[in-house]
């Protein structure tokens, strides 16, 4: 017996793990470039949104066609891959359907239930594709998704229908041969859906259906680990990232917005109200509001790697329908790019962060920031809780407060509010006035 | 309240009026219907008047923290000053401000939106409708405001209040969590909005209008004046009137 074979798939496996690692390690030191944010509190909220949200699917469902074929491909994902633990093993130890023999009738239920999710995998690929290609769904057409998007989209799903091939075959050629007597492969009984497609392959010899048998095995192990360390690089981390994203959710209502404790103690000290400032005010204060990504919380950059691009929030933003610049998507990838190229130039040894670049201007207009309503149609709509609201104020912040960039009817409101107390020019000693007309019904009453 | 105070007496609740509710003047007339309805039902309430500063709400969310903090400070000062416990406002935008982000300054307070107050009283009988009020089986669409909507999770309490009216109630396809923003928004209300296709308002008062309503109720100043503008934009202000909540209420008492 040959260990050519389990060499080569340790080689495989022990690449992929290595690239896998660096990979991790670079997301995560990306990740934490933004400034620290404690999202420990209420661990059984957190559990609870988390098991819901990304888990459950919850938020998914409020549309069903896209929430339904999506958990066809969740639940296959998170299936199929039992199976790959018994592919991991077959490779180390040179077996061949080790688990079979062990248990019975219940490893070909198993395997007839994989194959069933295998299929309904590819079925909902295929309509993803042609949601994506054919009927061109609205918000996959819009002009962040130019380019790399759409091919990163295209391509995760001609992967996947590639793969759930690979594992059709695989077992369509295996039981063939069992069939036949080989004895290296056991007959399971009846394979469902594989067996439909055993008339393409009966008329091949012995030694063919070996190759195509043990191509599709090798094909779809080598593509699972492909794939994974294709993921680090695409949008479709989200595999992964949509949990820890939900579990670190804002759990605070919506329209609250962050306290900025060092303005708070500047105020009090110029109002006079004695603050204890010292106790709680950072050493050195860094900018007012962010203008790259090192000024946004690193909950902010999570969001971002967590993102899909799937484009609800841009599909329900009232800005982007009305056909302004923002687009909620486009702020969540441009941080993620951002991320992405500071954190090469760090590896590579370079500038970082002090590359003569910022998010703000060379990925974000003020024109997009200045669109929004702050509505919350975004961060309610989005499926894993990214909130992409927190970004646009916080660097609005940055442009109104270090820039002083905010447009001119900003700063005229500014300037009614400082000096009569209110966004409109009017007298304060007037905000009384509207009594006049009810005492005088009174009085005549 | 100065007055209160004064005497020493200390109100069941604060009305916190808000700019538009002391300055606009379409916006006055829901001020004063709110108060007429307080006083019909015999509400202990004061309102600080004079002492009142915008919450600073547009500031904050245009990016001037300093200017907010200056606002809220001086209110909490205020506020705290007259030991207020209880905040009732009809504008959503005060409501969030004060309900969720004074706490982080020193202003706690239990502080409720009018439509929430309004369902309160209606609940407990104290505002007797006539039912067959002016209102009675018309056709009525409520525009969610999205800081009373998705920034607190209030949805029920100014449909309970609407349907309280004895009218038809009728949704728009955006509704409650998907509701579309009027457009005035995070600041949007103080500026003109950024090149587009389509003013946010126009968007959403076709929407409002297709539901064939013959009133759209809001419950907001701001939504107020956005599809008031929106309906006059579709010369449709003869037939379609916008209502704020405690207008039409106040109208059904015959106050």
């Amino acid at each position: 017996m040959s260990f050519l074979p389990q060499v080569a798939f340790l080689i495989i496996l022990a690449v992929a793990v290595f690239i896998l690692a660096k990979r991790v390690r670079f997301l995560k030191r990306n990740i934490q470039l933004g400034k620290a944010e404690a999202r420990n509190d209420q661990p059984e909220a957190r559990w609870k949104t988390m098991l819901l949200v990304a888990f459950g699917q919850q938020k998914m469902f409020k549309r069903f066609i896209p929430a339904f074929l999506h958990l066809l491909i969740y639940v296959g994902f998170v299936v199929i891959n039992l199976e790959v633990l018994e592919f991991i093993l077959d490779g180390i130890l040179g077996t061949h359907r080790l688990l079979a023999p062990i248990l019975g009738s219940v490893y070909t239920a198993a395997i007839n239930i994989f194959e069933f999710l295998a299929v309904a995998v590819l079925f909902s690929c295929v309509v993803f594709l042609f949601r994506r290609n054919i009927t061109k769904v609205p918000r996959f057409q819009k002009p962040e998704m130019k380019g790399w998007p759409t091919l990163d989209g295209n391509l995760i799903l001609v992967i996947e229908i590639i793969l759930m091939f690979a594992i059709l075959t695989m077992n369509a050629t295996d039981q063939i041969l069992a069939n036949r007597g080989d004895e290296h492969y056991i007959a399971l009984g009846t394979l469902f859906f594989s067996s439909l497609i055993q008339p393409l392959f009966e008329g091949m010899s012995t030694g063919t259906l070996v190759f195509v048998e043990r191509f599709a095995w090798w094909f779809h192990i080598a593509g699972i680990l492909a794939f994974a360390v294709y993921v680090t690089f695409s949008k479709h981390l989200h595999i992964f990232l949509a949990f820890p994203n939900t579990w670190y959710s804002n759990l605070k209502p919506k329209g609250e917005m962050q306290n900025m404790p060092e303005v708070t103690n500047e105020v009090n000290m110029m109002l006079g109200i004695p603050t204890d400032a010292l106790a709680d005010t950072p050493a050195e204060i860094g900018r007012f509001g962010a203008k790259d990504i090192n000024d946004l919380s690193w909950v902010n950059i999570l969001n971002a790697y967590s993102c899909t691009e799937c484009g609800r929030c841009t599909s329900e933003c009232p800005a982007n329908l009305t056909g302004k610049k923002l687009s909620p998507r486009k702020i969540m990838m441009d941080v993620r790019d951002r991320a992405d190229e500071v954190g090469k130039s760090l590896d590579a040894g370079g500038p970082g962060l002090e590359d003569g670049k910022s998010l703000l201007g060379d990925y974000i207009t003020k024109e997009e920031l200045n669109a929004c309503t702050s509505c919350n149609a975004c961060v309610e709509a989005c499926p894993v809780n990214i909130d992409p609201l927190s970004i646009i104020l916080q660097m609005r912040r940055y442009v109104a407060m270090e820039e002083s960039g905010t447009p001119a009817q900003w700063n005229a409101m500014f300037q009614n509010m400082e000096t009569s107390f209110s966004p409109w020019k009017f007298s304060p000693q007037d905000r009384f006035n509207w009594a006049d007309s009810v005492k005088e019904e009174e009085i005549s009453d | 309240m100065a007055e209160m105070a004064a005497k020493g007496e200390s109100p069941e609740v604060l009305f916190w009026v808000g700019c538009a509710g002391s300055f606009d003047d379409r916006y006055k007339a829901v001020t004063q219907a709110f108060v007429k309805i307080l006083n019909k039902v015999g509400v202990s309430f004061a309102v600080l008047g004079p002492e009142e500063a915008c919450t600073g709400d547009p500031a904050r969310r245009a990016g001037n923290e300093f200017l907010f903090q200056m606002q809220a400070v001086a209110n909490i000062q205020v506020l705290n000053g007259y030991e207020v416990k209880k905040v009732v406002t009809a504008c959503p935008h005060c409501f969030n401000t004060i309900k969720n982000e004074y706490p982080a300054l020193g202003g706690n307070y239990e502080v409720i939106h009018h439509s929430q107050f309004l369902q309160q009283l209606i609940n407990e009988g104290k505002v007797a409708l006539k039912g067959g009020g002016e209102f009675k089986g018309k056709k009525i669409t409520f525009h969610d405001s999205c800081y009373l909507g998705r920034a607190n999770n209030v949805y029920e309490a100014p449909r309970e209040v609407i349907k309280a009216l004895d009218v038809e109630l009728v949704e728009m396809k955006r509704c409650r969590t998907k509701g579309l923003c009027c457009g005035a928004g995070g600041a949007q209300m103080f500026k003109e909005p950024e090149p587009g296709k389509k003013d946010i308002n126009i968007e959403r008062t076709e929407e409002a209008l297709a539901t064939g309503a013959q009133a759209i109720a809001v419950g907001c100043p701001f939504c107020l004046t956005m599809m008031t503008d929106g309906v006059k934009n579709k010369e449709r202000e003869n037939d379609v009137k916008v209502y704020d909540l405690a207008e039409m209420i106040a109208k059904d008492m015959g106050i």
